[in-house]
């Protein structure tokens, strides 16, 4: 595997290079088909995390036969270690709308909806202002596409998509059974197309430099660049954005403070990488995929605490609603509490960590699902930290 | 056709079904068992359990069976090493939120988790207790229905229940993650919120967590009192439900074994609801009629059309909560349990030389809201609370069990006398539709000397187990006293489970229906699926039971109120005539405006 090397890019919050209503004119000219295979050639994966091809995902909402489609832009950042869509949203917000100008260009949706965590409330009015104009922009243009804001409360789930949909509606902020998907049914049972916000700046992107430029950053799985949430251990905190399919060490080398121990990549859902496995990592969807959440933990960072506090926010951002998810983080919490304060044995982990197995089979979406990776990858290479 | 097929192949075994179904219907298909708690046949899917996972060739995780539906090429396997041990890790989550008193659990033996915990050898040392750090309380404080948080699941059957099939929305899902549960509004006690007592919920909880509140105590201790004399009424539906308590089948009619079980349990009198039924339709029908003469004849428009049943305590909380302003529509008769409440401490223990307080009125109903009902302050009207315990069909099957007898081979026995004659229009009250159909026995007799125009006496439009049913019956050649309603038809309207019954009344609220009469009972499929009847329940078993109650009718010997031979004898003897001073002061009531949340 060739991975890269350590690259800065600056596509994202690039301004002077791209204005992005002259993106959005170029856009509208092409076939939907056109933006769709565009989309689907440049590789781009969406951005959350999941990492779904975004070109499929536009392809297949646009492929139902329903007159009214939607578009909705996932800004419910709550992954513990991330604060790069507020950023986005803050610095290069026409560029977002015009992601989602194209989106439903290409699939046939007249309303889009940005969906905002609560905790970004300060942003209401400038960003209220940016949409509006964006709004008249287009009216003016004679484009029959409208955007509309809507505010999360702070539930930490509704970042899942089905769970954003039923919040939307009203609802109670718990993920729907799939099948089927947003792109049959997605908010109020409708064709929906559901990016993260910085997958939206990619498409707007993709469409300045077009998609083989863009397909020449990164690797095969893991093409373009990312934006990257630095946070912990850190002399240089902040927002980077990097060429994909960089090795861990490498990250390492560029913002560590020459004492890391561990990198927890992808946030508190995400996976925690040792010392010792820097070397042969690489940060993308070929290895360590990330939201973009990169804490670091240096030696004087007890790793029983790391795990403690992901697992005291599990514990309580559960919606409840399925069985694994909801008494299972309840479980693990007081499981590692148990075993630290000699209640249980050290065996007991292996029974923490077949349940974590089966919670990451067994849960009804994401949040349950990815409990294990924080679990397991702690407990296996910090069991002592943990023990004793 | 019409629909697509697809192929699939579980447990190695090819199936060819339709598209949309789920892997679990499918695997029934092939007669595998998937086990479920969170999933029931009446209900919405919710898929949050989880104990049906099933594995996928080729998926990362393991969708569960009762959400998923089939897809072509699918491999599913619903027994594999992986199954088994994510199906044990779910039990055992569930279990460590449990409060695991199985032994004092009034559904011990009757619980779903239970069953499960014993099917997958569960021990419930593997993982940490986590119930009793919660410090849930047991509300208790309904006369109906008791809410233990300790022994909930989250499987959330009963928000479902009384959101979809009810309508009311008593019970919700509240606060996330480790503080998530099922709470009332403001997680205020049961009798405090807008809730109906329907009981519903209760007969759709896997677990203790929602039960009636249970009086056999109470009961064996008046029936062990020497100076008391009990008597027992029992309602049309528990004839056809308790059986599958006790080891038969759903649709076996079991009214001569449950009398002689009555009798053997030690209650002095085994008396019959099905009487006060038959008073009921007397008093009714006349009600109806006179409201339409006042309606159609002297144009008094005071009289409130359409006029509707009151049997169901269930439905008359829910008009005093939802729609208060149509209380005056309401007909005014007590249910049958209550009628027969007030003659057994007046008219029955003057007949029998007992004194009034000596008598104590047992019922038995398929019921939870009739717990409820018993208690209402309006129902006190013999001097003494009319009917003194409530136990549901479920409650008697414990008593017969506790009682040592081999139920299926007791020999029949007839009721008691007086109070103890029915006919087979009483009966029939006991399905939806029932006390329309009874009525209409009733009052087109009386009004034109004929017997309804229905072969064999069977109205079959009012019949089923649809939701909302109409129909119209046309009034002709009458007799001259009742010249008024000559040419007329009838229009009626039924429905059953308050969900339908919103539908309905919002249909009359809004101007679009022309009823006379409507009859609504709160429990789908009326008393036979009320929240007081055996469990498990589902449309299946209901119409089973709805036959039941059908065949019982065609079986008896007189099948109209107005032939029973004892209610013929209490108007000449006590009452005077339907809608009489006595009947007033007896057998109707009031009702009052409750608030809406």
């Amino acid at each position: 595997m060739d991975a890269k090397k350590l690259n800065k890019v600056d596509l994202i919050f690039d301004q002077e290079g791209c204005n992005a209503l002259e993106v959005l004119d170029k856009a509208l000219e092409c076939t939907p088909d056109d933006i769709i295979n565009d989309m689907i050639d440049s590789g781009l994966k969406g951005r959350g995390g999941a990492g779904f091809p975004t070109g499929l995902k536009w392809k297949f909402t646009r492929a139902e036969d329903d007159p009214v489609k939607y578009v909705i832009c996932n800004a419910d950042e709550g992954e513990p270690g991330t604060f790069k869509d507020r950023e986005i949203l803050d610095k290069v917000p026409a560029k977002v709308f015009t992601g989602m100008a194209i989106a439903a260009h290409a699939i046939g949706a007249k309303k889009g909806f940005i969906y905002v965590r609560a905790e970004y409330r300060f942003m209401r009015k400038t960003l209220q202002k940016q949409v509006d104009e964006f709004n008249q922009i287009l009216k003016d243009k004679g484009h029959d596409f409208h955007i509309e804001l809507r505010w999360g409360s702070g539930a930490y789930v509704c970042g899942e998509e089905s769970a954003l949909f039923e919040s939307m509606e009203g609802k109670r902020g718990e993920p729907r059974n799939k099948p089927p998907y947003p792109t049959k049914n997605g908010y109020l049972n409708k064709p929906t197309v559901i990016n993260n916000v910085e997958t939206l700046v990619y498409a707007t992107m993709i469409f300045r430099m077009g998609p083989s430029e863009f397909n020449k950053l990164g690797t095969a799985d893991s093409c373009g660049s990312k934006v990257f949430s630095v946070s912990g251990d850190t002399n240089n905190p902040g927002i980077y954005e990097l060429e994909m399919g960089l090795h861990v060490n490498d990250f390492v080398d560029e913002f560590g403070d020459g004492d890391t121990k561990a990198v927890q990549i992808g946030g508190a859902a995400g996976f925690c990488v040792p010392r010792k496995n820097f070397n042969n990592l690489v940060i993308g969807f070929e290895g360590i995929p990330t939201g973009g959440s990169m804490m670091l933990f240096n030696s004087t960072r007890s790793m029983y605490n790391v795990l403690h506090d992901y697992l005291e926010f599990f514990t309580e951002e559960s919606c409840g609603n399925c069985t694994p998810c909801r008494v299972g983080c309840q479980q693990l919490l007081k499981g590692i509490e148990a075993v630290k304060s000699g209640g249980k044995s050290p065996s007991y982990l292996d029974d923490l960590k077949s349940l974590a197995k089966t919670m990451r089979t067994s849960s009804k979406c994401g949040l349950g699902q990815s409990v294990a990776n924080p679990f397991i990858s702690i407990i296996d290479n910090f069991k002592e930290e943990i023990i004793y | 056709m019409g629909k697509f097929e697809v192929n699939l192949k579980i447990n190695d075994l090819p199936v060819t079904i339709e598209e949309g179904t789920t892997i679990l219907d499918a695997a029934q298909k092939l007669n595998f068992r998937i086990p479920t708690l969170c999933h029931h046949p009446d209900l919405c899917v919710a898929g949050n359990c989880r104990v049906c996972v099933v594995e996928q060739t080729g998926a990362k995780t393991l969708p569960a069976a009762c959400a998923t539906p089939v897809a072509e090429g699918m491999e599913i396997f619903t027994n594999s090493a992986k199954v088994r041990q994510a199906r044990k890790h779910v039990v055992e989550l569930l279990l460590s939120e449990h409060k695991s008193e199985c032994t004092s659990c009034y559904k011990n033996g009757k619980c779903e988790l239970q069953e499960l915990a014993i099917e997958y050898r569960i021990s419930e040392d593997t993982f940490l207790k986590l119930v009793e750090e919660k410090g849930y309380t047991i509300d208790d404080l309904s006369p109906a229905i008791i809410k233990d948080d300790s022994k909930c699941i989250r499987c959330q059957r009963c928000v479902r229940t009384c959101t979809q099939i009810q309508s009311i929305s008593a019970l919700a899902v509240i606060n996330k993650g480790d503080e998530q549960k099922i709470a009332t509004f403001l997680d205020k006690p049961m009798h405090s919120v807008v809730c109906t007592n329907c009981g519903q919920c209760v007969s759709h909880c896997p677990t203790g967590a929602l039960v009636e509140k249970n009086y056999i105590d109470q009961v064996w201790d008046v029936i062990n009192d020497p100076n008391l004399h009990v008597v027992v009424q029992t309602a049309p539906a528990v004839r056809i439900g308790l059986g599958e308590e006790l080891e038969l089948s759903p649709g076996d009619r079991v009214t001569g074994k449950m009398v002689a079980a009555l009798r053997r349990l030690g209650f002095n009198s085994v008396l019959d609801t099905d009487f006060s039924a038959d008073l009921t339709i007397m008093e009714e029908g006349t009600e109806l009629l006179t409201r339409l003469k006042k309606a159609l004849v002297d144009k008094d428009e005071s009289v409130k059309l359409p006029m509707t049943t009151s049997c169901s305590p269930g439905w008359i909380k829910f008009i005093e909560h939802k729609y208060p302003e149509y209380l005056d529509n309401v007909s005014t008769c007590k249910s049958p349990q209550q009628m027969f409440g007030a003659l057994a401490k007046t008219f029955y223990a003057e007949k029998k030389g007992l004194k009034a307080e000596k008598v104590v009125s047992v019922s038995i109903m398929p019921c939870t809201a009739k717990k409820y009902e018993a208690d209402r302050p309006e129902m006190r009207d013999s001097g003494y609370k009319d009917v003194d315990y409530v136990l549901t069909t479920r409650e008697l099957a414990a008593m017969v069990r506790q009682a040592g007898m081999d139920f299926s081979a007791l020999e029949n026995e007839n009721y008691d006398s007086i109070m103890g004659k029915s006919t087979g229009a009483a009966v029939i009250f006991g399905s939806t539709g029932g006390v329309m159909e009874a009525a209409l026995r009733t009052a087109y007799e009386i009004v034109t000397g004929r017997e309804v125009p229905f072969e064999n006496l069977n109205i079959m439009p009012v019949r089923g187990l649809k939701g909302v049913k109409e129909a119209k019956v046309k009034i002709e050649n009458v007799k001259p006293e009742w010249g008024f309603l000559e040419g007329v038809e009838l229009s009626c309207a039924i429905a059953h489970g308050l969900a339908n019954a919103k539908i309905l009344m919002d249909k009359v609220k809004a101007g679009e229906a022309d009823y006379h009469f409507i009859e609504i009972m709160a429990c789908p499929g009326g008393c036979l699926g009320g929240g007081g009847q055996p469990m498990p329940v589902s449309d299946k078993i209901r119409q089973k039971r709805m036959d039941a109650i059908y065949q019982e009718d065609e079986s008896l010997e007189f099948r109209k109120s107005h032939e029973n031979a004892e209610v013929q004898a209490i108007y000449k003897e006590f009452l005077g005539e339907p809608l009489g001073h006595k009947s007033h002061e007896l057998l109707h009531t009031t009702y009052k405006k409750r608030k809406k949340y």
